[in-house]
């Protein structure tokens, strides 16, 4: 066969392979819009639930989400940014940093109703916590830290290894060439990754199940250790549950969740690209 | 003497970099070392302001004096202000010219804005770049050409003020007329300076230093008066090197 029409025929069984690894989030995105979008209304996004959830919106829930992700941002930012400065600035490689390593590893791999019952034991009931947006968020805060200490280390070591003998050599200290030459230069690469890391525990159930998500609440949160109702676990309340809920208040609560979603990963997105053009090595 | 080396071994784990070095060098000279890839050049300059410690692996006994005071008794940050290095290839940080230069300075705690700004005019003038860049201070490094930017790292390291500046082939990705100009930055610095210039291009040790020392596998061959290397080595294989039969 002649080679050309051979390279053809490879490049186009490769581009619909491509398509279809696309193809499903296409499908999710358009069946959620069309049906969703008819439920959404400035009353769906600002009003409390009525009538056992069938009617009346979905505020409690967009604002128990919020506060969660902010919750969780702010355990898990410092922590896994601190703790990859330091693993990839200042430890020596030796038994302990590896295991150390190893942990974060298994971490990510930990599923995720694992975190969930951890943060029931530890934080619900043994810290007394009670299931509340504390407990809620420090769970995910878990769950989120090996993405932001994985993601972090990867800015670092993009970060040239040169900048850092260079620093060196003119008399800094490690931490001078950590908090001058290393740090902005990888600060575009953390911010990206840890909100990707965010936006995926915006979209967990299992971890917040029994820690912080309420089933139903006519109210806002009042402080930390409320409960609060979230979208992900409002959306599995209202499949199934609630019997003889609307298809289009199901699909407008699945959309105004995968829209948060969208909207960081789109943030991230743009922040990358954004100080991408700034580089200048 | 400036330097005193004295049975300077340095390992990276079982290779043997530098075999008993003995050397000294004077206040206000420059030293040129030459020698083939492996011949322990670069590491033994790293030596002499311990970035060679910043890779694990390496290992280093004997002792070096700085003005008669053991290297190792001094805090490292300390002695790096007082010995610089310009790295083979021209390493701005991703920063502007004047950021680039005032970087040492700010390290070393010169805060006032007049302060830095007479330092980086002194260390730019001085390393032969300041007309070329004066107009153009706040622009990024990376814009510069690279022998620009090799001078502009040597004003990087001349403004901490160091006493020793230490150049591990500073022109080896530079084109003719940017090696000319570096090297008669190094000719105007030697009043103040005292200078070791480690260099693949044997011609310009020739042109450039006051002694030259050749290296071959670790072990210091030679050291003499540059034109007495050049004209009438002692032995066979730095004749065999400057003549270039190998290496």
């Amino acid at each position: 066969m002649d080679e050309k029409l051979k390279q053809k025929i490879a490049f186009n069984i490769l581009l619909i392979i491509t398509i279809l690894i696309v193809a499903p989030v296409v499908l999710i995105f358009l069946l959620v819009l069309v049906r969703g979008l008819p439920g959404l209304s400035w009353e769906f996004l600002t009003a409390i639930p009525r009538d056992g959830m069938r009617a009346g919106g979905i505020f409690p829930a967009i604002v128990g989400t919020i506060y969660l992700t902010l919750g969780t941002a702010v355990f898990s930012i410092p922590l896994g940014i601190l703790a990859a400065i330091y693993l990839n600035e200042y430890a020596r490689r030796n038994a302990l940093t590896r295991i150390i390593e190893l942990a974060i590893i298994n971490l990510a791999g930990v599923p995720s109703i694992v975190y969930g019952l951890f943060g029931l034991g530890l934080f619900v009931t043994f810290l007394g916590f009670g299931a509340s947006i504390l407990a809620g968020s420090l769970t995910l805060s878990i769950m989120t830290l090996p993405v932001i200490i994985t993601a972090t280390r990867e800015a670092l070591n993009a970060v040239p290894q040169s900048f850092r003998e260079v620093s060196f050599s003119l008399g800094a200290t490690r931490w001078q060439t950590v908090r001058h030459v290393v740090l902005p230069n990888a600060i575009p690469g953390i911010l990206t990754g840890t909100i990707l890391g965010l936006s995926r525990a915006a979209g967990e159930t299992a971890p917040i199940l029994f820690t912080v998500a309420a089933f139903y609440l006519p109210r806002l949160p009042q402080s930390v250790y409320d409960q609060a109702m979230v979208l992900p676990y409002h959306i599995y309340v209202l499949s199934t549950q609630v019997p003889n809920v609307s298809v289009k208040i199901q699909y407008g609560t699945v959309l105004v969740l995968i829209g948060m979603v969208f909207i960081m990963n789109i943030l991230a997105a743009w922040l990358r690209a954004r100080f991408r053009r700034r580089k200048v090595w | 003497m400036k330097i005193s080396i004295n049975n300077l071994n340095i390992w990276y784990e079982n290779y043997h970099a530098i075999k008993g070095l003995t050397l000294e060098v004077a206040e206000h000279e420059i030293l040129g070392v030459i020698g083939p890839s492996n011949s322990g050049k670069s590491s033994f300059i790293k030596a002499l302001n311990r970035m060679n410690e910043l890779n694990p692996r390496s290992r280093t006994t004997g002792e070096i004096l700085l003005d008669g005071e053991n290297l190792s008794a001094i805090d490292k940050h300390f002695l790096r202000k007082r010995v610089g290095i310009v790295f083979a290839l021209p390493l701005p940080l991703p920063l502007s010219i004047y950021d680039n230069v005032a970087y040492g300075p700010r390290l070393h705690g010169i805060k006032e804005r007049k302060k830095l700004t007479e330092s980086v005019e002194k260390s730019l003038r001085a390393a032969a770049i300041w007309d070329e860049v004066k107009d153009r201070l706040d622009t990024g490094a990376f814009k510069l050409s690279g022998g620009q930017q090799q001078r502009l790292c040597i004003a990087r390291t001349l403004a901490v003020e160091p006493e020793v500046i230490l150049y591990d082939e500073p022109c080896s990705g530079l084109d003719p007329i940017s090696t000319a100009k570096v090297e008669e930055a190094m000719r105007q610095l030697k009043k103040n300076y005292t200078q070791i210039l480690v260099t693949n291009n044997v011609k310009q040790s020739a042109r450039v230093a006051d002694r030259t020392a050749f290296f071959l596998m670790g072990e210091l061959v030679e050291i003499g008066a540059t034109p007495q290397i050049f004209t009438a080595p002692r032995d066979k294989r730095t004749e065999d090197y400057i003549t270039g039969r190998f290496g």
